[in-house]
Formats: C-alpha cells, sequence, structure tokens
C-alpha cells in the first residue's frame, strides 16, 4: 500500500459521523521556493468533529494548516498546488480571503499575546468585524475568557498587558481571541508546546466542550494527546500524509505502514 | 605534565593575556573620549557664556524680548524670543511635512516593499540623508524661493514655508531610518496572529505593528525634530535670515543656530555679543540634550517592553 495517500472510504465510513463535509483536501502540495514540503495530500475534515494530525517534526503538518487558511499569501518563498475547499468553495479561488480567516481560528504553537491589554486582545477581532458597543464587546470578552478557562484568573485585571501574563495563560488568552472570530473551526498548532501540564489538561477538557459547535484541527507532537482528543487521526511522515483513520483504530494497531506504529508507539520521531 | 607544571599556567601572562588587556584599554578610551568631548564642548560654550549670563544678562528681557540688536552700540538688546519663534516655526513646520512623509515611506519599506524594492529603497534614503546641508540651503534660495514667489504671488519666497519644507526633507530620511528599525523590531508572530484573525494588510498595521513600534517611532520623530531643529546652514539660507515674529507661513524668520553662524565671525572675542552668542549656545546645547535624551529614553522603552 505505499505510496497510497488517497483517503481510504472505509474510515469515513468507520468512523460513524454522518455529519457534512467542511474541509476537503485534494492532491495538495506545498513547497517554500521549490523545495517540496508536502505532497499528494488527500483527506476530508467533518463538522463537529477533532481531527489529530500527528508527526515528527519537518513533516509537512504547519504547512499544511497554513494552505487551509492562506496563510501562504505573505510568504513570497511559498507554494501551494492542488485545491482546498471550504464549505464546498475553493479557498484559492476567494476574492476575499480575510473572510475566510475569520471562520478558521488559528492558535499558533507559542502564545502570542499581542502588545495590547487583556481585554484588547480578545476584543480585537470583534472589532476588526466592526462590533463598536461596549456592552457588546465587554459580553464578548467574558464569554470568550470563560470559554477559555481563563475569565477566573483575569477578569480582575483585564485592562493589563496582555502580554504579561504567564505561559500558559497567554495560551488560554490566544485560544480566547480565536473564539472571539466564532470560527468554525479552529486550528491548533502543537499549542501545548509552552504550556504546563495542568493547563495543558484544562484546554484540553475546553476543546472536548467546543467541540459540539466547531470543526478543530489539532496539530500536536505528543501521540497521546491526539488519542485523548482526536476523533480522527492522520499520520504526516517527510511530506506525506501516510495515515489517517479513526483514532480508535490506529491506536490499536490497524495500520497499513509500519512506520504509524513505530511512530505512535514511540520507536522514532 | 606534573602537577607544578599545571599549576604554574594559571598564572603566566602570556601573549593573549597582553592583547585583551591592550583591546581593553584602547576600547575604553575610545568609549571615554566620548564623554571627553562632550564635556569638553559643554565647558568651551559655557565658559564664553557664563560671563554674559552673570554681568549683561537680563534673564527675563533675554527670553521675552523680541529685540536682538546686539551691534547697537549705544544700547543694544538681547532678547532671542523672536529667534526662538523663528527656530519653533520652522522646525514645527518641518515636522508637519516630514512626519507623514517618514511614516509613510517607513512603513512602505517595512511592512510592504519586498526582495529589490526595499534594498534600494533603504540604500536611496540612505542616499538622501547624506545629501549635504548647504546644498539643501542652495535648493532653497534657487529653486523654492522662485517657486513659492510664483505660486503664491507674495514678495519674499525666503520665509517659514521654504525653510519648514526643506527642513522637512532633511529631516526624514534619518527619521524614515529609525521608525524602519521599530517596525522591523515588531515581531513576526504579531502579524500572523492578527493576519490568522482575518485582518486586512491595513488592519494588521494600524491594530497591532503600530501600536507594538509606537515608542521607536516617537523616537524617530523627536530625533528628527533634534535633527531639524540643530540644522544651521539651510535654515540661514532658507529663512530670509530678518528678525520678525512670524504671523504667517511667508513671513522671513531668522533662527537661533543662524544667528550664531552668521554674527559670530564679526564680533570681538570677549565682548558682550560675543558671550551673548555662546549663551544661544548653552541654550540650544540644553534644548538638543534634552530632545536626544527623551528620544533615547523613548527607544529604550521599547527594547525593555
Amino acid at each position: 500500500m505505499v505510496g497510497n495517500n488517497s483517503e481510504p472510504l472505509a474510515t469515513s465510513a468507520a468512523s460513524g459521523s454522518a455529519s457534512a463535509v467542511k474541509l476537503s483536501v485534494r492532491n495538495l502540495a506545498i513547497d517554500y521556493a521549490g523545495k517540496p514540503a508536502l505532497e499528494g495530500v488527500n483527506l476530508s475534515i467533518h463538522e463537529n468533529e477533532i481531527f489529530g494530525i500527528i508527526g515528527p517534526a519537518n513533516a509537512g503538518k504547519t504547512s499544511f494548516l497554513k494552505a487551509l487558511n492562506r496563510m501562504d499569501m505573505f510568504d513570497n518563498h511559498m507554494h501551494v498546488l492542488g485545491d482546498v475547499q471550504f464549505n464546498g468553495r475553493s479557498v484559492n479561488k476567494l476574492r476575499n480571503v480575510y473572510a475566510l480567516r475569520k471562520r478558521i481560528g488559528v492558535v499558533f504553537p507559542l502564545p502570542v499575546g499581542l502588545p495590547m491589554t487583556v481585554y484588547d486582545n480578545v476584543a480585537l477581532a470583534p472589532r476588526l468585524s466592526g462590533i463598536r458597543k461596549r456592552a457588546q464587546l465587554d459580553e464578548i470578552v467574558q464569554r470568550c475568557l470563560t470559554r477559555a478557562a481563563l475569565w477566573d484568573e483575569v477578569k480582575d485585571r483585564l485592562q493589563s498587558l496582555g502580554s504579561l501574563l504567564s505561559g500558559g495563560q497567554q495560551q488560554r488568552l490566544t485560544i480566547a481571541r480565536a473564539l472571539s472570530q466564532e470560527p468554525e473551526v479552529l486550528m491548533l498548532d502543537e499549542f501545548s508546546i509552552a504550556v504546563d501540564p495542568v493547563t495543558t489538561m484544562r484546554i484540553e477538557d475546553v476543546l472536548k466542550e467546543l467541540k459540539s459547535e466547531m470543526t478543530i484541527i489539532l496539530v500536536t507532537n505528543l501521540v497521546q494527546q491526539a488519542n485523548r482528543l482526536a476523533d480522527r487521526t492522520a499520520f504526516f511522515l517527510d511530506g506525506r500524509c501516510v495515515e489517517i483513520g479513526t483514532t480508535q483504530a490506529l491506536f490499536s494497531g490497524q495500520v497499513k505502514e509500519q512506520k504509524t506504529q513505530d511512530y505512535i508507539e514511540g520507536r522514532f520521531g | 605534565m606534573n602537577k607544578l607544571s599545571i599549576q604554574a599556567d594559571f598564572d603566566r601572562r602570556d601573549f593573549d593575556w597582553y592583547l585583551d588587556k591592550l583591546m581593553q584599554v584602547i576600547v575604553f578610551l575610545g568609549g571615554l573620549s566620548a564623554i571627553v568631548f562632550i564635556l569638553g564642548i559643554f565647558i568651551f560654550i559655557t565658559k564664553e557664556g557664563i560671563a554674559f549670563i552673570f554681568d549683561t544678562m537680563d534673564p527675563v528681557e533675554f527670553f521675552t524680548s523680541e529685540y536682538w540688536y546686539p551691534a547697537d552700540e549705544d544700547d543694544p538688546e538681547y532678547g532671542i524670543l523672536a529667534l526662538i519663534a523663528g527656530t519653533a516655526s520652522v522646525t514645527g513646520l518641518a515636522m508637519v511635512v516630514a512626519i507623514p512623509f517618514a511614516l509613510g515611506a517607513a512603513i512602505y519599506i517595512g511592512e510592504f516593499a519586498t526582495g529589490k524594492t526595499r534594498e534600494f529603497l533603504k540604500i536611496l534614503v540612505e542616499l538622501l540623508a547624506a545629501i549635504p546641508s548647504v546644498v539643501w540651503g542652495f535648493i532653497g534660495l534657487s529653486i523654492m524661493n522662485p517657486l513659492i514667489i510664483k505660486l503664491f504671488d507674495v514678495s519674499v519666497g525666503l520665509n517659514v514655508l521654504n525653510a519648514g519644507i526643506i527642513l522637512g526633507l532633511m529631516a526624514a530620511p534619518i527619521m524614515v531610518s529609525i521608525a524602519e528599525d521599530a517596525l522591523k523590531a515588531v515581531p513576526d508572530r504579531y502579524r500572523e496572529a492578527a493576519e490568522a484573525m482575518g485582518a486586512t494588510r491595513w488592519q494588521v498595521i494600524y491594530k497591532t505593528v503600530l501600536p507594538a513600534a509606537k515608542n521607536g517611532l516617537l523616537g524617530a520623530v523627536l530625533l528628527g525634530i533634534g535633527r531639524a531643529f540643530g540644522e544651521t546652514m539651510a535654515v540661514l539660507m532658507a529663512t530670509g535670515h530678518s528678525i520678525n515674529l512670524p504671523t504667517s507661513i511667508f513671513d522671513s524668520v531668522r533662527a537661533l543656530t543662524a544667528t550664531i553662524a552668521a554674527e559670530l565671525g564679526e564680533t570681538a572675542v570677549g565682548s558682550d555679543h560675543y558671550n551673548a552668542l555662546f549663551t544661544i549656545g548653552i541654550f540650544l546645547f540644553a534644548i538638543t540634550f534634552i530632545i536626544n535624551l527623551s528620544a533615547d529614553l523613548i527607544v529604550r522603552g521599547v527594547r525593555k517592553g
């Protein structure tokens, strides 16, 4: 089966999820100034699922996320080939990519507390989309911070600088900020890299709750995190999507390639 | 190697050791020289000006009188208000011209231009900064002067407007360089985070990059003010050099710096007039020192935050 990267139909059936396709990726290939980073990726991500992506460094995981919300636009060296469809529309053919990005929230590996107050950090996206009323903003800020499990810790210092919060708090602030866009898809790129284990578990609980409202794409370098959270998991290696299946199947040894098994069991990577 | 020779090694002053000490001394002297020179200049101008401050000067008259007639043999008057007004009006107008240009150029170079365009523009800005001030003064005299007369139908084209534009163009390049550094110091992850939220390019700059860089940008503006404030030759040539409290941008004025440059050569060393010019020098020194110091403190605030 080596080299066959197409998604087996059985997988989606096995997942038991009848929900609609949110993102569909066909023949995706990404290169940086001619140097390939990802090739021949075919997969679909469904509504209200947590889709895990695991794999060692340089497997193309982050590049994959960038292609989904057109973050390649400002990187002159990055070229994306193939087709990515969001709600059935090709993202390469959208006139207004900003509207696309508003619907896809991103949480980066390192927390990014923008150099403004906690309040302004969370109110930034609503303000960008034109919400001006203080009461409405207050409500959004409180709701998003609460859902990101941060409200209790920062409610008394909403006016202090977001960049002064601790690493774990900043990462939850980043999540609150992503939620303030009311995204349909939330992409998390190795969010727990700079976060302590206790905070990581709190964020994981948050993600489980959010699943009912949005689609979550979870790129992680912690194999067990994918096991805990993801409904389906894809394994990326050396710029290819080697395997894709229900998390349950993958972690119970139903794999097509030995490498997947080896990686999951921690023999390399 | 026995134990003794190993220990002997610890106390040996070899070539590297001496070279290291020598370089430390040389570098220290270099650093010291900056302090020595600035102190030396300060002591010199204070020494020359102090006699006037204590013997002749009426501080109230000095700062509030608009009459500067130091050459009058019977009743010399030493009021620098008109000169301060001249410098302030020209510097102010220069900033009105320079700030939009400089910030615009810095944002374009820092945020939009890429690759060769960017490098080319940066070299061009540096070239602009290297144009001698007398050349700018010449442009003010021979190009701006007739142009202003023709465009606005005024009798004299050497005025606040002329000098303000010339000074603004002179101050802009250094402001562009500093402002561009400030924008470059804003981490890319801030931009990425804002872009990922669906911010447009302008929103990214306006909501994220500019607020993050505001101290550096303020520092750039202050350095530009310092540059315009201390400029001599170009203002001497472009202002008209006539003592005036300006009421419009078409009035000729005279600047503090230009006064010193024009009059110092014609005064007797040690005379009241000579000493009064040095007092103006002390005043200028103090103001530029304050401007530069606050610019430095503000820019430093950037690096800490």
